[in-house]
Parts: C-alpha cells; structure tokens; sequence
C-alpha cells in the first residue's frame, strides 16, 4: 500500500504524499518527538502549548525507546529530538543511539545552551546525524534579549563551531519576526561563518506564546517583503553552498498555507506526555482527546483510527467556504489550530485565506499590530509566562 | 572536517555522499530513499545505480564506463546523464568528493 509519488521526469524527486487524493494518508516519513518541554530559555514566540507538561508527565527513557522501535517498524525514517530543550533530558544519548540502532535518521532541534563538547561528541558517537540550532539574533544584546537568557548567543557560537568540528552536518535555525527582521542580511553570513549547510529563515507562526506576543512580533508588510526578496537573492547566491527554507508567516498572504500538509495526513508529533497530535499547537484546539502511547493503542491505530486524527481529516469536516471551494484539496482550508484560536471553531476557514469572512479584519488587526509601539515581551515558563520589565524591552 | 562544498562534478571526480545524506531501501515504502536533514529525496533506478557506485574510490568516469558496458549503450549519453544527476544532487548540498591531500 504505497501512497508516495515520484515523478518520472525528475530523477531525485523530494519524496512527498500524493498531493491529489484528500483521503489519502500514508505513515509520516518524519516524527517530530517533543521530550520534555523543559527549557533554560523562555522565548515568546515558543511553539510549545501555553499549558506546558511537567517533567513528572514525560515518558521515561524505556517508553521513549519502545516509541522509537515502533516508530521504525511502521516506516517513519526520520525522527527529530525536540522540545523544550531536548538536552535537558539527561537521557537523550541514550536515546539517539537507540534510534540510530533501530535505523532512523536523527534530527537534533536545539538552543544549545546546555550542550558541552562531550556530550555534543557522544551524540556524535551515538549516531547522531544533523544538528539544527536555533539563533534569536546575531548579536548577544537583542539574541540574548528575546531568549531572556544571558550569555546564551555565545554560547550557541561556540557549539555551532563544535558542530562542525565533530563533522555533524549543521542547520542555523532564524526565528525571525519585527524586532530582529532587520538583522536577516548578517544572519545569512552568519550561518556561512559558521559553516552551517543548511539556513532556516522562520518567521515567527503565531499560535499559542506567539499569539500572545503578536504585537510585539508581527513584521510589517515592508519587513517581510524585504526579507523575501533577501531570501530569494541569498537563494541564488548560495546555490550548492548552503540551502535555504524560507517559511512565512501567513497573515498577509491570499491563500492560507496547506498546515502540515493537510491534519493528519503526513505529520505527527509526540509530546512529552506521549499524546500522539496532528501538530505540536493541536492541544490548543479544545474538544479534542488525543490519544497516548502510553494507551493500549500502538502508535499506527492512533494515527490511522483515533477520532482526533480522522476529526478533520480529507474534506467531509468542512463548511462553506471550503466545502465547495476550488482549492478544498490544495490547502485543506488552511490551519486547524490558526481556524481556532482566532475564530473559536476549527471547522471554519483559516481566516488567512481571503475567502473567509474574517480575513480583513485580522489583517488589519495584524497590520496596526506591525506598526505599533509595543515591543514587550511575555516570556514563555511553566507559570503562565512573565511580562518583561519596561526597561528592558 | 566534511568533503568540499560547491563542487563541480566532471569526469575526474570522485563523487561520494556526505556524512548526513543516507541512502537506504525503505522496506515500507519499497523505494529508494536518501536521507538528509530536513529531506527524504526519492532517487530513481539510475540514480540509486550511480549512487552506490560512488565510493570515493571510483571516479565518474570509471562510473560511466561501468554502465555502459553493463547496459551497452554509448558511454558518452551516458556520461553526460551521470555528471547532471551528480550535479544536481551536490547544488542541493547531498554530494561530496574525494581529494587528493596536497599538503
């Protein structure tokens, strides 16, 4: 039963799902495992819920190992350790190599800040094979600023160099947004200082910390069409030297983005608890009971059966406009999450398209957002978040 | 340190896959697959024959001399399909070669 697609005409195409078929839905080839979503930094655009999971909630190392057995027996090849910060598990040398062992590729998706030599060398050992860390800004005032956590830009320098020391191939992850977009330019040639293979220039995604940080966050038309351009020309620049992902928020776009390919069709993430979610914001979405590895369920019946999954799964879950509308297939009426926390009901429209009825108004919100004064943060902790001190924003 | 960068691959290279990029058979999926950071490419038959004759050892040519003799067809059509397959994988940063040390 394969459901992947390879287009003849291209001999090293990017594997993907079949594209035409709403039904459709193979076993994801990437898992993204969130172990524990305990964190030194406390950034405000974190993609972690707002309701964070208590280290006594996580998995133990023997869960997590049986998750990743079965995670390669059904056919995922790849699988990225993330969080929180997924080095503050004292376990996670232990459970790369028990990934690499079963012959998933392993992602490390990290702040670095808690990282020695040691440890980054023993993840090496382990079978470790790509090492993404996040940069907040290019200089330790605004980085350290927006991750609220001092000597933490240094600190990322230093591993990035001890990365490719190690020869582990590196991806600099930008988490951008308006109060470091004008940074972009030496953030490119930052990644090329550090001899990072791969660039990832991530506009902020305003779901769960971000949302309630959009005032401070949201770029302004100008920025982002700046940054585009910057991103196209580096693109280009770069080819063969340094590849560049390019994710945009969706606010000023026309059409919404096809979030995670469409629920529940070629993406799932496990969180620290072990609940099995369409996406890491999904437990934002209200009314839903995901289902737990630690349930007597395995991991593929959650995915192909539980109710959260099949929920707005193809096309049978939507209303008007998308029900009828042309491109019901193409983006699958956006995000779920972003239909939810901005219009309280996750079957209607993704007020990013500019069918719904509610696209001028969070546009313009959006827009007055970008060119207003606020540039306070909330900083993400396990309390509800903490407003930075006027003097400091 | 990892293999050169920004390479450009012609009949003396001697083309091999970097460290991150993993090419696997996907028993699932019953295709070939390279793994690499953030990627699952699909190779196709051809592309999956070249790759596992790119040991660091052979160079493209001695690649191309292989499959021609394998499948009798012109060497140089062939040759000329490998180096823009091998091109196209190493500009999308999945392709390495072997140098001599100069030092």
């Amino acid at each position: 039963m394969s459901d992947v697609t390879i287009p003849p005409s291209d001999s090293l195409a990017v594997l993907e799902k079949q594209r035409s078929t709403a039904e459709t839905f193979g076993i994801p080839l990437a898992v993204l495992l969130e172990i524990t979503h305990r964190c030194p930094l406390q950034c405000p655009y974190c993609s972690n819920p707002v309701e964070l999971d208590r280290s006594a909630k996580e998995l133990t190392s023997d869960e997590w190992k049986k998750v990743l057995s079965e995670l390669a027996e059904i056919g995922v090849l790849q699988v990225h350790f993330s969080g929180g910060e997924p080095t503050a598990r004292k376990d996670l040398v232990e459970l790369v190599k028990h990934a690499s062992d079963a012959g998933l590729y392993t992602n490390l998706i990290t702040s670095a800040v808690l990282l020695t030599r040691e440890k980054l060398s023993d993840l090496a050992d382990a079978g470790l094979c790509h090492v993404q860390i996040s940069f907040q800004g290019i200089e330790e005032g605004l980085a350290d600023r927006v991750g609220g956590y001092k000597g933490g830009h240094r600190k990322k320098l230093e591993v990035a160099k001890w990365t490719r020391e190690l020869d582990l191939p590196l991806t600099v992850n930008a988490v951008m947004h308006r109060q470091n977009l004008h940074q972009l330019p030496e953030m490119i040639q930052m990644a090329l200082d550090l001899d990072a293979d791969r660039l990832e220039v991530a506009n902020v995604q305003y779901y769960g910390w971000a949302l309630k940080n959009r005032a401070a966050l949201m770029p302004t038309v100008a920025q982002l069409d700046e940054c585009t351009r910057l991103v196209e020309e580096a693109r280009e620049r770069l080819k063969g030297r340094l590849t560049i992902d390019y994710v945009v928020p969706d606010y000023y776009a026309l059409r919404p983005k096809k979030c995670m390919g469409g629920w529940g069709r070629q993406f799932f993430n496990i969180s620290p608890a072990g609940k099995v979610l369409p996406c890491h914001a999904a437990e934002s979405v209200t009314g839903l009971d995901f289902e737990s590895v630690r349930s007597n369920h395995s991991i593929a019946w959650i995915w192909q059966n539980s109710e959260a999954f099949n929920r707005y799964r193809g096309t049978g879950w939507m209303k008007e406009p998308c029900k009828s509308c042309e491109f019901r297939e193409i983006d699958f009426g956006g995000c779920r999450c972003q239909a939810f926390a901005l219009t309280g009901d996750a079957a209607n429209t993704d007020p990013a398209c500019a069918l719904s009825p509610l696209h001028e108004t969070i546009f313009k919100q959006a827009e007055a957002e970008a060119e207003g004064e606020t540039s306070r943060f909330l900083y993400r902790n396990f309390a509800g978040g903490t407003l930075e001190s006027e003097n400091d924003a | 340190m990892a293999g050169p960068r920004n390479i450009s691959v012609s009949e003396a290279s001697r083309p091999v896959l970097p460290r991150h990029a993993k090419l696997k058979y996907d028993e699932t999926r019953q295709v070939w697959v390279i793994l690499a950071p953030e990627r699952v490419l699909a190779p196709d038959e051809i592309a999956v024959e070249v790759l596992q004759l790119c040991d660091g050892q052979r160079n493209v040519g001695e690649i191309a001399d292989q499959l021609a003799a394998k499948y009798s067809a012109p060497r140089e059509a062939i040759l000329a399909d490998v180096i823009a397959m091998l091109q196209d994988l190493a500009d999308k940063g999945f392709l390495t070669e072997i140098r001599e040390k100069t030092s």
